[in-house]
């Protein structure tokens, strides 16, 4: 059953997008620098204006408020932004404690000055911030792992291919295609202005 | 008993000293004279200016007159408040905004202060009505001029927050609240600093120039602090207005953030 889907997508000058994924399925996107594939994941999340049609479960976004749509389909941008002193503080619902040390963060990092967190470690609290406080349907994740090293990258991405097994949709933006071919199990290549390529293999 | 008047010859007199500064300021190099200067030059005609105009309207007191009078000092309170913002909104939102906030609070209060507090009849008086909500709208405006540089200044900073936080399923109103919160703290300080300090490291210049009058020192004290709560009370509604208002301007029906609408 299609569980999201996008069709005609425009979105600042670029598209049309389409496509579909049932509930649980991890895509990817990839593409050269410049070719919309952040503006994408924020037009998703309704974060910049967009024309077309983007449905959730059947209900299409412009039917609920623009926060409780966000709330389900998350964007988590590549750089986290913390505005408390406290890492607690950003969240409001408990993080699970699995996934928390599934990420390989200390027990006690939510009562960590933000000051004292490595950009990696900013990184892993910027997803598992986004699993608590969203509890998403649709993760739309743009160069999520940029700051970590192969360990921490892999303990990222099965985290989230756990998720998936539960129901959660996945949108992999990023320019490493082993990663693509690790996390995804199909996907899409943008080239220039948003033209839209089912990709059959990421090599 | 009323004030010893000055003659003109008086007021070049007084301006003598400081043509002695900018001398001295020109001999020192310092770059100030040449608009020190101006500045001595624009207060001597806008002063006499706003004298002459004033006599005209005091003697041919009519509500016309005030309302005319009025509308100059609005319009004027407006264009200093858009001078001072460093990112307009599009569209001129930025003066609709403005004048919105420094009608409805400075004009509320001085009408309140006409009908409650003087109690003069009629309660347009120019001699009362004009000083008034000349001093009303003045801090109205600083205020306003204040929340308003503050709430675009940080937006704009602050995107990458802002927008992360909507991410996070924030509402616009949740993801701008601590901006908003410190636009209205910037634009209340001065005022309430003043509240303060007031009477203590300085006499404040309307209290004066009655003293200098001849009125009763209390009598005086009174209308200063009337002034002064009347002051404190349009900055603060006037700001806590329009941040609101520009803080819903910076986000679409969508709650997207669109820092589009401002412009440098």
């Amino acid at each position: 059953m299609i569980a999201f889907e996008v069709k005609m997508l425009k979105y600042g000058g670029y598209g049309p997008v389409s496509f579909t994924m049932r509930a649980g399925e991890r895509i990817g996107v990839t593409g050269p620098s410049g070719c919309g594939k952040t503006r994408l994941l924020r037009a998703l999340a309704d974060l910049d204006p967009w024309q077309g049609e983007i449905r959730l479960e059947g209900y299409g976004a412009e039917s609920v408020r623009a926060s409780t749509w966000r709330k389900r389909v998350a964007y988590l941008p590549s750089e986290s932004q913390w505005w408390f002193d406290c890492v607690g503080s950003h969240f409001t619902n408990s993080p699970d404690a699995d996934d928390m040390h599934a990420l390989g963060l200390a027990s006690d990092v939510l009562s960590w000055p933000v000051s004292r967190l490595s950009s990696g470690e900013k990184q892993r609290l910027g997803l598992l911030r986004t699993l608590a406080n969203n509890r998403p349907a649709v993760l739309l994740l743009d160069e999520p792992t940029a700051h970590l090293d192969a360990e921490r990258t892999r303990a990222y991405e099965s985290l989230v291919t756990r998720r998936c097994a539960d129901g959660m949709m996945a949108v992999w933006v990023t320019h490493d295609p082993e990663q693509l071919q690790r996390v995804t199990t199909r996907g899409y290549r943008m080239v220039a202005q948003g033209v839209w390529k089912e990709a059959v293999s990421w090599a | 008993m009323g004030v010893i008047a000055l003659s003109w010859a008086d007021i070049l007199l007084s301006a003598l000293p400081l043509t002695v500064l900018a001398a001295l300021f020109a001999w020192l190099r310092l770059g100030l004279s040449r608009t020190m200067l101006i500045g001595a030059v624009r207060t001597f005609v806008q002063l006499a200016m706003v004298g002459v105009v004033l006599k005209g309207v005091f003697q041919n007191a009519h509500p016309v007159w005030t309302v005319s009078f009025s509308m100059v000092m609005l319009a004027a309170g407006t264009w200093e408040v858009s001078r001072r913002q460093h990112r307009h909104f599009a569209a001129g939102w930025t003066i609709g905004f403005a004048v919105l906030g420094l009608f409805t609070a400075g004009f509320t209060v001085t009408v309140f202060a006409l009908l409650a507090l003087v109690g003069v009849k009629p309660w347009w008086s120019p001699q009362y009505a004009i000083p008034l909500l000349g001093m009303i709208l003045g801090n109205t405006m600083t205020g306003i001029a204040l929340g308003m540089d503050t709430l675009t200044q940080n937006a704009w900073k602050q995107r990458a927050v802002i927008e992360n936080r909507l991410a996070l399923g924030q509402t616009a109103s949740e993801a701008v609240e601590e901006i908003r919160r410190e636009s209205v703290r910037i634009a209340m300080t001065p005022i309430i600093n003043s509240l303060a300090i007031c009477g203590v490291v300085s006499l404040p210049g309307m209290m004066t120039g009655q003293i200098l009058s001849g009125s009763d020192p209390l009598a005086a004290v009174r209308y200063q602090m009337m002034i002064m709560y009347l002051i404190a009370t349009g900055a603060g509604f006037g700001s806590l207005l329009t941040v609101q208002l520009c803080s819903r301007r910076l986000f679409d029906g969508r709650e997207r953030l669109r820092l589009d609408r401002l412009a440098e």
